[in-house]
Parts: C-alpha cells; sequence; structure tokens
C-alpha cells in the first residue's frame, strides 16, 4: 500500500490500533449466560463467546436480533468486559423507550437465549493500556471506560489512569459498587446528602490538566451527542489538545 | 437464519428504501464524530482539489456560493444503522467543482478530507454525474456545525460516513487509499444496498 495521504489540517486525531478484519467481517453466535441488574433502567448481559478472538478497551460490536420472518435489527454496542475474560463478554443496556432491540433485552431475553454478534470493530475509541487515561463518561457512556477501568486494575498497570462520571442520580449510576479513588462522581438532578448536585464543569476538569501526567493525557469522552459536545468543549477549554480527544457519541 | 427467540422488531411496512439492517430514525439524526466539533466560520471556510487534476483551486465562502445552486433531496443511511428519509441539503453539485479542475485521465479515485484532519476515501466514479454534493444548507436553513456546517460533502449513495463534515477538500489520485474509518476497519465503498459495512463485508 501506498503511503498513506495526511491532510494539511492541524487537528487530525490518528487512529490508535488497526483492527481484525476478518473478525470485524464474521458474525458469530453469542449464547446469554447471565443477566445483572444495574439500575432501575441498565442490566448487564452476559454472553459466551467461544471464538471470540478478543478486543481492547473501548472497542464496540455489532449486534444482530432476527425475527421469524427475516426482519433483522443490527446495532452498535460498546464492551464492558476487559480483554482476558477469555471466550465471555459482557454488554450494559439501557431499556431505551421504545426501543426494538434493548426492549427485547429488558423484557424477553433469558439465560440460554442466543444472539449473533461481530467484532471487536473501530481501532479508533481502544485504549491499550499504554497511555495516561483521562476518561470522561454520562450514563451508559461509561460502559467503553469501565472495560479500560477494569483492564486497568486486572493488569495492575501503573500509567495514571483517571474517570469523571456523570450520573443523573446515585440511583442511575452504572456500576456504582466498582469505582475507586480515581473516580470522581457529579449527579445532574439528585445527590447524596452534603454532595452538589450539578452539571460537569471547569471545576472538574481543570485540576486534572494542571497535574498532567508524563507524555500528557489521552482523553476518550463517551456519552450522549449534548454530553459529548459539552465535555471535549469542557476540555479543550482546560488546554487538552483537540488531537488528543477522542469521543465516542450515541445519538 | 438465526432466528432470535422471541424477537418480532417494530410493526414495520413493506418499505423499499430501507437499505438491509437499517432501521429508519425517523425525525432524529443521530450526530457521531469521533471528534471535536470544530468552531469553523465560513469566512474561514475554504474548499480545494488538488493532485491528479489540470488545474489546482481552492474556493473560499463566496466562490462557492458563486457557482450554480443544487440541492440533493432523498435518503440518507448510517453504517449505525439508521437511516434518513426525504432530507433536503443545498449547495452545489461536486461535478461544478471538478469540472473547473479537470481530473486527469489517469485519476481513479479521491480522499476526501475535513478542516478537522478527518479523511475518507471515494471512487471518483462516486463522486460525478450529480451524485455528490458540497452542502450548506439544512431543510433551507445554514447546516449546524454538529452536522458538519458551515459546509459538509454528502454522497447519499454511500454509507454517510464517506460524506465528511467540515469539508476541506479533495486530493485527486490514479490509486485508492484508505481514509479514517476505513484505516480502522471500516469497508473501502460502503454501499447500503449491498451492505459494505466493514473491510471484508
Amino acid at each position: 500500500m501506498t503511503e498513506t495521504f495526511v491532510p494539511p489540517t492541524a487537528f487530525a486525531v490518528p487512529g490508535r490500533i488497526a483492527v481484525n478484519n476478518r473478525a470485524a467481517a464474521t458474525w458469530q453466535t453469542a449464547t446469554l449466560t447471565e443477566i445483572r441488574r444495574e439500575t432501575p433502567h441498565a442490566a448487564t448481559f452476559r454472553f459466551a463467546v467461544p471464538q471470540w478472538t478478543g478486543h481492547l478497551p473501548g472497542q464496540h460490536l455489532m449486534l444482530r436480533l432476527t425475527a421469524e420472518d427475516g426482519y433483522v435489527a443490527q446495532r452498535h454496542y460498546s464492551i464492558a468486559s476487559p480483554p482476558g475474560d477469555a471466550g465471555h463478554i459482557e454488554l450494559t443496556l439501557d431499556h431505551v423507550e421504545g426501543g426494538e432491540v434493548s426492549g427485547w433485552f429488558h423484557t424477553v431475553a433469558r439465560p440460554g437465549d442466543s444472539v449473533e454478534v461481530r467484532g471487536p470493530l473501530s481501532g479508533f475509541f481502544a485504549w491499550p493500556g499504554d497511555r495516561p487515561a483521562l476518561l470522561i463518561g454520562a450514563g451508559s457512556g461509561v460502559v467503553p471506560l469501565m472495560s479500560m477501568l477494569r483492564h486497568h486494575r486486572a493488569r495492575a498497570l501503573d500509567v495514571p489512569l483517571r474517570l469523571l462520571v456523570s450520573a443523573r442520580s446515585p440511583e442511575e449510576l452504572i456500576y456504582a459498587r466498582e469505582y475507586g479513588a480515581e473516580t470522581m462522581l457529579v449527579f445532574t438532578r439528585g445527590a447524596p446528602h452534603g454532595v452538589p448536585v450539578g452539571r460537569m464543569a471547569a471545576v472538574h476538569v481543570a485540576p486534572l490538566l494542571a497535574e498532567q501526567p508524563r507524555g500528557g493525557w489521552e482523553a476518550y469522552v463517551c456519552g450522549s451527542n449534548g454530553f459529548a459536545e459539552h465535555a471535549s468543549r469542557l476540555l479543550v477549554e482546560a488546554g487538552q489538545p483537540v488531537d488528543r480527544i477522542r469521543i465516542e457519541r450515541f445519538g | 437464519m438465526n432466528v432470535t427467540r422471541g424477537f418480532t422488531g417494530r410493526p414495520r411496512a413493506h418499505n423499499t428504501g430501507l437499505p438491509p439492517g437499517q432501521y429508519d430514525a425517523g425525525d432524529d439524526w443521530p450526530v457521531l464524530a469521533a471528534e471535536v466539533t470544530p468552531d469553523l466560520a465560513p469566512a474561514d471556510w475554504t474548499f480545494g482539489i488538488d493532485g491528479l487534476v489540470a488545474e489546482p483551486r481552492t474556493w473560499d465562502w463566496e466562490q462557492a456560493h458563486a457557482l450554480p445552486a443544487s440541492a440533493y433531496e432523498g435518503d440518507i443511511h448510517c453504517v449505525t444503522s439508521w437511516s434518513k428519509f426525504g432530507v433536503r441539503f443545498g449547495g452545489v453539485s461536486l461535478d461544478a467543482f471538478l469540472d473547473t479542475v479537470r481530473p486527469d485521465a489517469t485519476a481513479t479515485h479521491a480522499v476526501a478530507y475535513s478542516h478537522t484532519g478527518y479523511t475518507t476515501n471515494l471512487p471518483l466514479a462516486d463522486l460525478t454525474g450529480g451524485r455528490a454534493w458540497i452542502v450548506w444548507e439544512y431543510d433551507g436553513k445554514p447546516l449546524p456545525a454538529e452536522h458538519g456546517g458551515p459546509a459538509r460533502l454528502i454522497v447519499p449513495h454511500l454509507y454517510f460516513w464517506k460524506s465528511a463534515k467540515w469539508i476541506a477538500g479533495l486530493r485527486i489520485l490514479d490509486h485508492d487509499e484508505p481514509g479514517f474509518w476505513e484505516q480502522n476497519g471500516y469497508h473501502a465503498r460502503g454501499n447500503p444496498w449491498e451492505e459494505q459495512r466493514y473491510s471484508g463485508d
């Protein structure tokens, strides 16, 4: 292949890893083995996928459900589990109002059911664990970030990792029991007694950018588009270079 | 066929406008961009074409608007599986720009690139013959920044990641060269009707 064209612009965010094209193109059967409730609106679905070739934290997959008349519905979902959970993957899904796929998961699915998946997909949001990671997520946007945090812990990595999580209230906080000293929580609607309620702001982001690790932060932002716009603007205003900000949005 | 127990999907009419594996997003227009939305004023926007052309050229906002107006009204399809029907974009046909620079006979492909550094590759044949536009209006209003404003490329017969937001230019080539998502595992062409989502499809 010839050398890839690099545009004469200043902001390009390079990809992180090459993707295994064969894995990305092949549908595999994933068997549901366990359902764990996370919040009133979100649950984690654990699957056995014996042929899974592995993934990096931050990657996603495509999931397909097929109706009896041949109708298929496909959706992208971030992977919540860390690499190294051999032959298994976990997804955490919000119950979206009127959602045909999330609706099936939350009202019909039970262990033993099978669905089809292909992936892992995209090398852009992946975090191999090599660079200091500043992770900012809201709602179910914490899913790919939790894969990174779990990977960091499982491997006892010493590369710095910090997590900023925004949730509507403690009841809506996904993975509530798993956060540690690396995480700062922001509640937008309701908070425990004595904890302020409000939107993520410069006051949360600025201190993290003031204590830059060696090599600087690689920032990963995941959430709704509104949140992603807001959080990425906070990062830029606090001095984070735009070419070190990776964004995963869901509409 | 691998039927999912208890899955019926949402009620559906025979909708021939929906490519395989897609659903109708209705009034929603999800925003999908991996980079920070740039703060790009029309006065700072330019669009250039270079590479294998007789006369490389860059247009500014006024010069681009002086070209004959052209609109697209139809459907768009995102690889993440939503489609949106009956959208209206206003701008200029890409043919108007290409006719000015005159690609060489050896030219076969283009890399479109944005003011943010995003790239995506396209066969030249997908960009000519009234199949691609540079647009600055959506539904009669200025194109919002989060959807690529002030101006973006649209190539509506391909998955929408080919329709580069904040378009800055085209480099005309005599070979194919993967762009940003194509290097990240996505298909080189991205025809929704053939479900060319990922490399290997």
